[in-house]
C-alpha cells in the first residue's frame, strides 16, 4: 500500500509538468499573450513589445515555448509574490484567484454536501422497494431533473424567483456597495445557485447510488445476514449501504476534484465571482498570467483526487489488491 | 406425408406447418424491438421525437414566417412602433424575439440545426468510439493501459474548461481551420463536440468487448481458427449492437447540450442571418429572463429538455430490449 501510494506520488511530477505544459502551449496558441497586449495598450511601440515578451517570457517557435514554460514555472513555484501579473490592468493574479476560489468552494462546498447526503438518502429509500411508490418518484424525478442542463434551470429559477416573484436576488454575493461581513445577505444571495447545482448533484447520486445498491441486493453476504436472522433495516444499514459505498466514494472523490473548476454556467449566470467566472472572464480577455495558475491549481486538484479516488477504492475494498 | 420428414428438408416453416404448428420464428432484433415497444415510455418518447423531427424537416408547412421575417412590419405612421418582444398571440403562437421574429418558427429552424449537429457528432462519436474500443477490447496489454489512462484524465477534468481550451487552440492553427472550418461553423462545432464524445463511447464498447470476449461462442470462433477481424465484426460487434445504440442517444444528447452550452457563452457555431440554432435562442433567453419575457426562456429551453428526455428515455428502452437479463430494479 505505501510503496504504491510513494510510487503514484512520484509519477505526479511528471504527470503535472507534462500536462501543464500542454496545457502552457495550448493557451499560448490560442489565446497569443503578444495580441492580448497589443490589444489592451493599443499604439504601442515594438520596442516595448520586445521589452514584454522578455519580461515575460514569450518566446517564440517550439524550444522558445518549452523555455518561456519551464521560466514560467520557476516564477510560479516562488510563490505568489513573483508571479506574473495580467496582461489587462497590470493587476496581481493571485488575491483574485484566491477569492474566487474561496467563493467557488463555498457555493460548491454547501451544493455537494447538499447533494451528497439528500441523494445517498433518497437513493437508499428508493432501493429499498425497488418498482415501489417511492421508488418510481424518486426515479422519475431523478431522471427528469438530470436531464435539465444548468443554464436551463438556472435561467428558468432566476426568472421566477427573482425577476417575477422579486424573492430573492438575481445574482452576486452581496447587493451592489455591500461593505463588511452580512450572513443573512450572503444565505439570501446563495439559495438560487445551490438550487441549480444541488439540483444536479443530488439527482445524479441518487441514480447511483440506488443503481450501486441494486447491483448489491443480489449478493451471497446478503442473504447470509437474512439467513441469519437479522433485520431489514441492520442488513440494509450494515450489509448493502456499507458496500454499496465503496463506488460511491469514488465517484464523490473524482467529482470534488473538479470543484475548483467551478461551476462555469451557473456562476456566470448568477453573476457569482467564483473561478468559473474567473476562468471565462480571463480567457475572453486571452489573459496567459491570469488563466495558468487557474489551469495549474485545476489540473493538480484533478490528478490528487483521481489518486485518492484509487486508494479509496483499495482501502474500502481489502479484496482489491494495488500494484 | 413421407417428404416432411425427409432430412434433405430444411425449411422449418413448411415444418412447422405441416405438422399445423403455427410457429413464427423471430430474429433477435425483432424480439428487441417487440420489447422496445412494449415499454410505455419509450414508445411515447419514440412518438414525441418523430413528430419534432418531422415537424423539423417539413418547415414549409409547419412553420409560419421565414427565418428572418418579422411578424409585423414596423409602420410609424399607421401606430406600430412595436414588435419586438411580443407576448405569445395568435399572430406569434410563441411571441416575438428581440428583433420581432416569431419564436415558433425560428424555434424549428433551431431544433432542425441543432438535431443535425446533435446526429452528426453522434455518428462520428460513435463511430470513432466503436473501433477505438474493439481494437483496445480485443489487443488488450499496453495499448488498452494508455487508452484507459487517458480517457480517465480526459473524463475527470473539468469538461467546460477542456473545450474551451481547446476550443481556442484549434481555432487558431491554420490548416486545422482548413479542415474543419472556422471557430464559428457547424462543422468546426461538430468536430469539437466528436472530440470529447468518442471516448465515453469508446469505453462502453471496450466493456462490452471485455465481457463478450469471455463467452463461449467466441472460445469456439477462436478454436476454429477465426482471426480477430473476423471475430470482431461477425461475433463482437454484432453482439454489442445493444450498447453502441444506447451510447448512440448519450452523444446525441450530448451533442445538443453541448452545442447550447457553448452557445449559452457565445462561443458556439454562428449561423449567421438565414439560420438559426436551438444554442442561439437559449442565448438570447439568458438577456429574456432578466426582462422577464418568459416566453423567451419557456419554449426554447422547454424544447431541449423535451428533447433530452425523450432521447434519454428511448436510449434506456434500448438498452433494456436488447438486454432483457439486466435488472432493471422492477423485480
Amino acid at each position: 500500500m505505501l510503496r504504491f501510494i510513494v510510487r503514484r506520488l512520484l509519477w505526479l511530477v511528471p504527470t503535472v509538468i507534462f500536462i501543464t505544459y500542454l496545457v502552457y502551449v495550448l493557451v499560448r496558441i490560442g489565446w497569443d499573450p503578444v495580441e492580448t497586449y497589443k490589444r489592451a495598450n493599443n499604439r504601442v511601440t515594438a520596442a516595448k513589445i520586445a521589452q514584454y515578451k522578455e519580461a515575460n517570457y514569450l518566446y517564440d517557435g517550439f524550444w522558445g515555448w518549452t523555455r518561456g514554460y519551464f521560466k514560467w514555472l520557476w516564477s510560479f513555484l516562488q510563490g505568489p509574490d513573483h508571479w506574473l501579473r495580467t496582461i489587462k490592468g497590470r493587476a496581481l493574479v493571485y488575491p483574485e484567484l484566491r477569492y474566487s476560489i474561496f467563493n467557488t468552494l463555498r457555493l460548491a462546498g454547501i451544493a455537494s454536501f447538499l447533494g451528497i447526503t439528500i441523494g445517498i438518502s433518497l437513493g437508499t429509500l428508493a432501493a429499498r422497494r425497488p418498482g415501489g411508490i417511492f421508488d418510481t418518484i424518486v426515479n422519475f424525478f431523478a431522471y427528469f431533473l438530470g436531464a435539465i442542463p444548468p443554464f436551463v434551470s438556472g435561467v428558468v429559477l432566476q426568472l421566477v424567483f427573482a425577476v417575477e416573484l422579486g424573492w430573492l436576488p438575481a445574482g452576486g454575493v452581496y447587493p451592489p456597495g455591500q461593505q463588511g461581513f452580512d450572513l443573512g445577505l450572503m444565505i439570501k444571495h446563495l439559495i438560487l445557485p445551490v438550487t441549480v447545482v444541488a439540483i444536479q448533484a443530488i439527482s445524479g447520486y441518487a441514480r447511483f447510488m440506488r443503481a450501486s445498491l441494486l447491483d448489491v441486493r443480489s449478493m451471497d453476504y446478503v442473504r447470509t445476514a437474512r439467513a441469519k436472522g437479522l433485520g431489514e433495516w441492520t442488513v440494509l444499514r450494515r450489509h448493502m449501504v456499507r458496500n454499496a459505498m465503496i463506488p460511491m466514494a469514488t465517484v464523490i472523490a473524482l467529482d470534488i476534484g473538479q470543484l475548483v473548476g467551478g461551476l462555469i454556467i451557473t456562476e456566470n449566470i448568477f453573476n457569482y465571482p467564483g473561478t468559473g467566472k474567473y476562468f471565462i472572464k480571463h480567457a475572453f480577455n486571452g489573459d496567459l498570467p491570469a488563466l495558468m495558475p487557474f489551469l495549474v491549481i485545476l489540473i493538480i486538484s484533478v490528478l490528487v483526487f483521481n489518486l485518492l479516488a484509487d486508494l479509496s477504492y483499495a482501502k474500502l475494498d481489502p479484496r482489491i489488491k494495488l500494484g | 406425408m413421407a417428404d416432411i420428414h425427409d432430412p434433405q428438408t430444411t425449411d422449418t416453416a413448411a415444418l412447422d406447418a405441416a405438422e399445423g404448428l403455427d410457429v413464427e420464428t423471430k430474429r433477435p432484433f425483432r424480439l428487441a424491438l417487440g420489447r422496445f415497444w412494449r415499454n410505455r415510455g419509450a414508445a411515447i418518447s419514440t412518438v414525441i421525437f418523430l413528430t419534432v423531427v418531422l415537424a423539423v424537416i417539413f418547415t414549409n408547412f409547419t412553420a409560419r414566417y421565414g427565418i428572418d421575417e418579422q411578424v409585423i412590419e414596423l409602420n410609424p405612421a399607421a401606430g406600430v412602433t412595436k414588435n419586438q418582444y411580443l407576448e405569445p398571440s395568435h399572430i406569434a403562437w410563441m411571441g416575438t424575439d428581440n428583433i420581432g421574429r416569431d419564436l415558433y418558427s425560428r424555434l424549428l429552424y433551431g431544433t432542425r440545426s441543432s438535431l443535425l449537429i446533435g446526429v452528426a457528432a453522434g455518428l462520428l462519436s460513435v463511430a470513432i468510439g466503436t473501433i477505438v474500443g474493439l481494437i483496445s477490447g480485443i489487443r488488450g496489454g499496453k495499448l488498452d493501459d494508455i487508452m484507459m489512462r487517458v480517457t480517465d484524465i480526459y473524463l475527470a477534468f473539468p469538461f467546460l474548461v477542456a473545450i474551451i481550451v481547446i476550443r481556442q487552440f484549434l481555432g487558431e492553427v491554420g490548416w486545422i481551420t482548413a479542415i474543419i472550418g472556422d471557430k464559428s461553423s457547424f462543422r468546426f462545432t461538430i468536430f469539437l463536440i466528436t472530440l470529447f464524445g468518442w471516448m465515453g463511447v469508446a469505453r462502453l464498447v471496450r466493456g462490452s468487448v471485455l465481457s463478450l470476449k469471455e463467452r463461449e461462442f467466441v472460445e469456439a470462433a477462436r478454436a476454429v481458427g477465426a482471426s480477430n477481424t473476423r471475430i470482431a465484426f461477425t461475433h463482437l460487434l454484432p453482439n454489442s449492437i445493444g450498447p453502441i445504440l444506447v451510447a448512440f442517444t448519450i452523444s446525441v444528447v450530448g451533442g445538443l447540450v453541448v452545442e447550447s452550452t457553448l452557445s449559452f457563452f457565445g462561443l458556439g457555431p454562428q449561423p449567421g442571418s438565414g439560420n438559426t440554432s436551438l444554442g442561439k435562442l437559449i442565448e438570447l433567453s439568458a438577456e429574456g429572463a432578466k426582462a422577464g419575457y418568459w416566453w423567451i426562456v419557456a419554449y426554447p429551453c422547454g424544447m431541449l429538455v423535451l428533447l433530452a428526455v425523450c432521447i434519454n428515455f428511448i436510449g434506456d428502452g434500448l438498452r433494456d430490449a436488447f438486454d432483457p437479463k439486466l435488472d432493471k430494479g422492477k423485480a
